[in-house]
């Protein structure tokens, strides 16, 4: 199973923080796994111009060509202005339509306030299904008084990504054994 | 339609395209041939349709990995050589990225050469590899495109042109645009999508359209193609002058089953590649419904699909792509023959006045 992590902003610590601890609990728990950690901020990536994302070259290239190749994406957002970062919305918007068919979704986003809680549900959430997603239906939702110098310090926050990294693990595999006995009745 | 060289009472032409000459490996082994092999094996193809009695047959080019024929005018040129009556053209030629004039000599070329069989399919290009790598800015996709057909279309129509204001291009003078063509002029289409801005662009230019329908229900591309006659209509044409040629995905085996299981891994695999995104087996599963595009089944069940495409669109040519994904060259001669054989005397047979 290929588990792409996002960090979806190229500023702070806190998305980067919170990713990394779902990256360590799926290597830990699940070492079958090949996961990739994208940190958009290590990429130098061009805005989509609605060409095929084939057609990119250099970072552009090798970041879509991995979220593309990922049965399941965990995503991790902070949120700005009460929405997803400029950055993370570039990404969906050099992928192809559909592009998330056949992949498992879920998300951890951080934020300096509560009033934000309802952002992933309003803003990413319909995109992923507009990219024809599996969405992991439950996210981590971490506020910014759960950090201290770049570490998790409220043990709820935790316990809560080790479980959506669970919930992201087997949903992808259940989701691949519905359609691996799906598509076996089509015999071609 | 006679400028087009489409005569009605004959029913509906049948052809057959290759996309760019794409150069993929046979997904059952894995294997590729060599790029020399594929463009002989297009060529010989071309002939064997010619042989059987087929309309059409056109290349196309496209600019990046997996493809072979990004000079698709002389691949062309080889064909126009090696056959007798099938109408040879480019589907599409990227002309965004040509120069209009060079395009022309190359076409007007091959017409003689095929004794007037050549033809031009203008398109945009959906995989973009052609604006770097011959020097075009990406974000000139639609003007360049608008300016570089208008061009084109012009000299078709004069032999000395008059033409400025480009923005790409320098003017030209009384510029003689030779050879010309065998009678005068080709006809030259517009390549579009499935959406329907682009066959309404044609249609306020009076230009007929090649409307690609790879996947998905008839009566979509049906809306696409009473869009085109509306605005044919709207800018004072009249839409029985124009003909309107679908293409799309083909292959015939004794069952439906067969085709499917012959045709999937191909379609599959190359979409991966030259797309970035493979087919749905579901998607796919669906295009065996009379209702859909996709003509992969046995030769019965396709030439009801394309009697009803022909009833729904009322179109004046269906071009197949069957060559695609690594498809072994017997399974496309075997293909040749089951069209000859059944497909062409069944259409000609209900479509012909």
């Amino acid at each position: 199973m290929k588990v792409v992590a996002i960090a979806g902003s190229i500023v702070g610590s806190k998305t980067k923080t919170a990713i990394s601890y779902a990256v360590k609990t799926l290597e830990e728990k699940y070492p079958e796994s090949d996961v990739t950690l994208l940190d958009l901020a290590e990429y130098d990536i061009q805005f989509s111009d609605g060409r095929n994302y084939l057609d990119y070259k250099g970072d552009t290239r090798k970041v879509t060509e991995t979220i593309m190749a990922a049965d399941a994406i965990i995503i991790g957002s902070p949120i700005f202005q009460a929405s997803i970062p400029g950055t993370l919305k570039n990404i969906f918007d050099l992928l192809p339509v559909n592009a998330l068919e056949h992949k498992v979704v879920s998300m951890i986003v951080t934020a300096g306030s509560q009033k934000h809680y309802l952002i992933p549900e309003q803003q990413l959430k319909p995109i992923l299904g507009y990219m024809k997603a599996q969405v992991v239906q439950r996210y981590v939702f971490i506020e910014d008084v759960d950090f201290y110098q770049k570490e998790i310090t409220n043990d709820d926050a935790l316990f809560r990504i080790e479980r959506l990294v669970e919930d992201t693990v087997t949903l992808t595999q259940t989701y691949q054994e519905i359609r691996e006995k799906a598509e076996a009745k089509y015999d071609f | 339609m006679e400028k087009y060289r489409i005569n009605p009472n004959k029913g509906l032409e049948f052809g057959i395209y290759t996309l760019g000459g794409d150069h993929l490996p046979n997904p059952a082994t894995d294997e590729r041939i060599s790029a020399a092999q594929r463009i002989e094996e297009i060529i010989e193809f071309a002939k064997l349709a010619d042989d059987v009695g087929i309309d059409f047959f056109s290349v196309g080019e496209s600019h990046q990995d997996y493809f072979t024929t990004q000079a698709h005018s002389v691949v062309l040129s080889a064909i126009a050589q090696a056959t007798k009556n099938i109408k040879i053209a480019s589907s599409s030629t990227i002309i965004s990225t040509l120069d209009p004039v060079r395009v022309y000599e190359d076409f007007a070329t091959i017409d003689l050469i095929s004794k007037g069989r050549a033809e031009i399919i203008a398109g945009r290009a959906s995989r973009v590899g052609n604006f770097g790598l011959l020097g075009y800015d990406l974000q000139d996709y639609e003007e360049l495109y608008e300016e570089k057909f208008d061009l084109l279309l012009k000299i078709n129509e004069q032999e000395y042109v008059n033409w400025e204001g480009g923005k790409y291009r320098a003017p030209l003078r009384d510029a003689h645009v030779l050879p010309r063509p065998l009678n005068g002029s080709m006809p030259i289409w517009r390549a579009v999508g499935g959406h329907p801005a682009s066959a309404v662009k044609a249609g306020y230019a009076g230009v007929p359209i090649f409307l690609a329908t790879l996947g998905g229900p008839v009566s979509i591309f049906k809306r696409t193609i009473d869009s085109y006659r509306d605005a044919l209509k709207q800018a004072g044409y009249d839409p029985a002058e124009f003909p309107v040629a679908t293409a799309g995905f083909f292959y015939l085996a004794e069952t439906t089953q067969q085709a499917q299981r012959e045709m999937y891994p191909s379609v599959n695999e190359g979409m991966q590649k030259t797309n970035g995104r493979g087919y749905p087996k579901q998607h796919f599963a669906q295009g065996a419904d009379k209702r859909d595009v996709m003509n992969v089944g046995s030769p019965q069940e396709i030439i009801e699909k394309i009697l009803y495409q022909h009833e729904m669109y009322d179109h004046q040519r269906y071009i197949a792509q069957m060559d695609f994904g690594g498809i072994p060259f017997d399974k496309l001669r075997k293909n040749i023959e089951l069209i000859g054989k059944e497909v062409l005397p069944a259409i000609r047979k209900y479509t012909a006045k």
